[in-house]
């Protein structure tokens, strides 16, 4: 078994894991002899993971900044299909959620992820959550600096922080050390972006007070540059000025954005400053010793530079269509020559997005163990991602993955589609989305039509709460309930890339689910009309507005 | 309600006075705090005082957290910090952490979790005003052994 690149537990990790499982067990065994009310139990199991769905409980496993070896991937697998019904849902947060787990299961799942080095702490509750990064870490060509050294001192940081487990509301941070944000930084309660200054020195830009939810808005930035070792304080300073002000009157009005929003975030700004000015010569500076000795982990793998023009994949690249299309949607540049980051689509057509069944988990680690250094990614965008693949062995991995259904040469495109687990799982949704996400992949199920179409991010959510982050979505679709028939709110414009996050307008009414597809049908048919050479569909939006869309679709609707 | 004291010793007896009470008779060495009262207030003051409640409305209200972290580590309170409301043993680990020490709390099996408390975990990641090493303490300290060694 291959080595891995990324931080691995030591006998503190896992001392901390075991004695949180043990912990746990006593909890649910309390519970279930009735000596914990719900009320009281709540909060223990959703800093466990454990959610009361629809149905069952669910499971929601962190992949802490979406890296997993192989070995971990196929344990996952293992845990699906002995405490759930072999297949798991890859989440926009780089988890993965088994959805009809019993809580007196509960306890082994978890002594079993601790068995690779996983847990399921804090992916749910009003806590600081799983921290998420650039799922192309480490491999992306653009990147400063690998963001998940950061990411896992904030893990460590954040795991069972005594101060912060009862926060006003749930809080997520996300990292990205490229210039192309693919953690969506804007998106988030706090987002890090790394970046380098006039002087040459690496530091991040905090950037607070963003997200998606029933009150959409774009983060601020908090503090332009911070020097990296001051991270652990900067973030201190911050959780404890929202943990004491942060608004606990009302549960819709207690995300940091709500804060920062109504406080405005000069005032913010000062009174971190100052919490920060307290602190920043204290415990919590990181020395340089402590962070090298994280980022050693981290070391990529050993790549021999190799040939980018392989007379092979030359070859398939002309006579199969199927494969040419892949090799240019779901292929990114690696930053070593001759290799590539592969992305394998958990979207084809007419599935649902993230799905994937042990066995397809199992073949993808299989492949990862062959291809990539025993090495996979989970991408907000739910898929997954073989970040360190030889461009010889494209071929291959393209065959491998056809076999498991995930080779949809579609990443980017329109039925790339993110949508949230809805109605058909979830306790607070108006609407479902899967089957919505469904008929659309069907639709434009073509492949040599969707390249033809280019980029365009569909964004499902079954209700407000907007898990599938339709405001931020090219085309965004929301669920709503309107005496009892499930209505879809169409949305244009919302964008997640860096330097243009932008948030989505509604178009009109909205519209019935068997109506859906022949809207989207129509928003693509005016872009098509109406584009000139090289622009997108956001782009084209973003130029003729959102008029021609809306006469388009209404006269059909 | 029973009153549990980490310490071992006896509890305080002064009778708390609500912070608006307690700012009329500054020399009174007990206070009873709301959660959103502002700490900084008493920092003149906490050389005097032998005894700070604070106050959990509900178990899921974590200000006080920070209040006690604030009265332990900045202003350098060293007298007994009571826990008074919303106090459940799954969350005393917390608090011990946070620097409370003595706690009100009318559930069942509570003074026994509370034994237990200290050693649920025996590894913690954050530095604070319990004075526990965290990891990163531990592993640099391994580093330099092993270095010395070497």
């Amino acid at each position: 078994m291959p080595d891995t690149h990324f931080y691995r537990y030591d006998e503190y990790d896992r001392t901390l894991v075991a004695e949180r499982v043990d912990q746990f067990r006593d909890q649910v065994r309390r519970r279930l002899a009735g000596e914990l009310t719900e009320e009281q139990f709540k909060p223990l199991r959703l800093t466990n993971g454990l959610y009361l769905q629809l149905h069952a409980y669910m499971l929601r496993i962190a992949i802490p900044y979406g890296t997993l070896s192989s070995r971990q991937l196929r344990k996952l697998a293992e845990i699906s299909r002995k405490y759930d019904r072999g297949y798991g849902h890859f989440t926009t947060r780089q988890n993965l959620q088994l959805n009809w787990i019993k809580l007196e299961d509960a306890p082994d799942a978890l002594a079993a992820l601790a068995e690779v080095d996983m847990h399921a702490l804090q992916t749910s509750g009003n806590c600081i959550r799983n921290v998420t990064a650039d799922h192309f870490a480490g491999a992306a060509a653009d990147e400063i600096e690998d963001p998940r050294i950061w990411a896992e001192i904030v893990r460590q940081w954040s795991t069972l922080h005594p101060e912060f487990t009862f926060l006003p509301r749930k809080f997520k941070i996300a990292i990205t050390g490229s210039p192309n944000d693919r953690a969506a930084v804007r998106v988030h309660d706090i987002g890090l972006r790394l970046w380098r200054n006039a002087a040459g020195e690496v530091g991040f830009e905090v950037i607070v007070g963003g997200g998606l939810g029933r009150t959409p808005m774009i983060g601020k930035t908090l503090r332009a540059f911070l020097p990296k070792n001051e991270l652990l304080a900067y973030l201190e300073a911050t959780l404890r000025v929202y943990n004491r002000y942060g608004r606990r009157d009302n549960l819709y009005k207690a995300r940091i954005k709500i804060l920062v929003h109504e406080v405005g975030v000069e005032k913010m700004r000062a009174d971190v400053e100052a919490e920060y000015a307290e602190i920043r010569d204290g415990l919590l500076g990181l020395s340089d010793e402590t962070v090298e000795a994280i980022a050693r982990q981290f070391a990529p793998p050993h790549l021999p530079p190799r040939s980018s023009l392989v007379a092979a994949v030359e070859a398939l690249r002309l006579e199969d269509r199927d494969f040419a299309l892949w090799l240019k949607s779901n292929v990114a540049p690696h930053r070593v020559g001759g290799h590539a980051i592969v992305t394998a689509s958990l979207k084809p057509a007419g599935a649902p997005p993230g799905d994937a069944s042990a066995v397809q988990m199992e073949g993808m680690a299989d492949i990862a163990d062959a291809f990539s250094h025993g090495e996979l990614r989970v991408s907000h965008e739910q898929n997954l991602i073989f970040p360190h693949v030889a461009i010889e062995d494209l071929p291959a991995v393209y065959a491998a993955l056809g076999r498991l259904g995930f080779a949809e040469a579609n990443v980017g495109k329109i039925t790339d589609i993110i949508a949230c687990p809805g109605l058909d799982y979830c306790a607070l949704a108006n609407a479902r989305s899967i089957p919505v996400a469904q008929r659309i992949s069907n639709h434009f199920a073509d492949l040599a039509r969707q390249h033809d179409i280019g980029d365009l991010k569909i964004k499902i959510s079954g209700c407000i709460n907007a898990c599938g982050h339709h405001h931020v979505g090219h085309i965004g679709i929301l669920g709503v309930d309107k005496n009892g028939v499930e209505l879809y709110q169409l949305s244009l414009g919302g964008d997640v890339d860096f330097g243009k996050t932008a948030l989505g307008t509604i178009l009109g009414p909205a519209v019935t689910a068997d109506k859906v597809v022949e809207a989207v049908d129509a928003l693509v048919a005016t872009y098509l009309d109406a584009r000139i050479p090289g622009e997108r569909f956001v782009d084209t939006h973003r130029r003729i507005g959102a008029q021609p869309f809306k006469e388009r679709v209404y006269a059909l609707v | 309600m029973p009153l549990y004291n980490e310490a071992g010793g006896l509890p305080a007896t002064y009778v708390a006075l609500s912070f608006a009470d307690w700012r009329q008779r500054l020399d009174w060495p007990a206070v009873a705090l709301a959660n959103t009262d502002p700490v900084e207030d008493l920092a003149p003051h906490v050389g005097r005082l032998r005894l700070i409640v604070l106050d959990f409305p509900k178990f899921s209200d974590g200000r006080a957290y920070s209040q006690a972290r604030l009265l332990r580590g900045r202003l350098g309170y060293r007298g007994e910090l009571r826990a008074t409301g919303g106090v459940l043993q799954d969350q005393v680990a917390f608090m011990l952490r946070c620097g409370f020490d003595s706690f009100e709390s009318d559930q069942k099996g509570f003074g026994e979790a509370l034994a237990r408390a200290r050693t649920l975990f025996s590894i913690v990641y954050q530095p604070t005003e319990d004075g526990r090493a965290p990891a990163s303490l531990l592993r640099l300290k391994r580093r330099n052994v092993m270095a010395s060694k070497r």
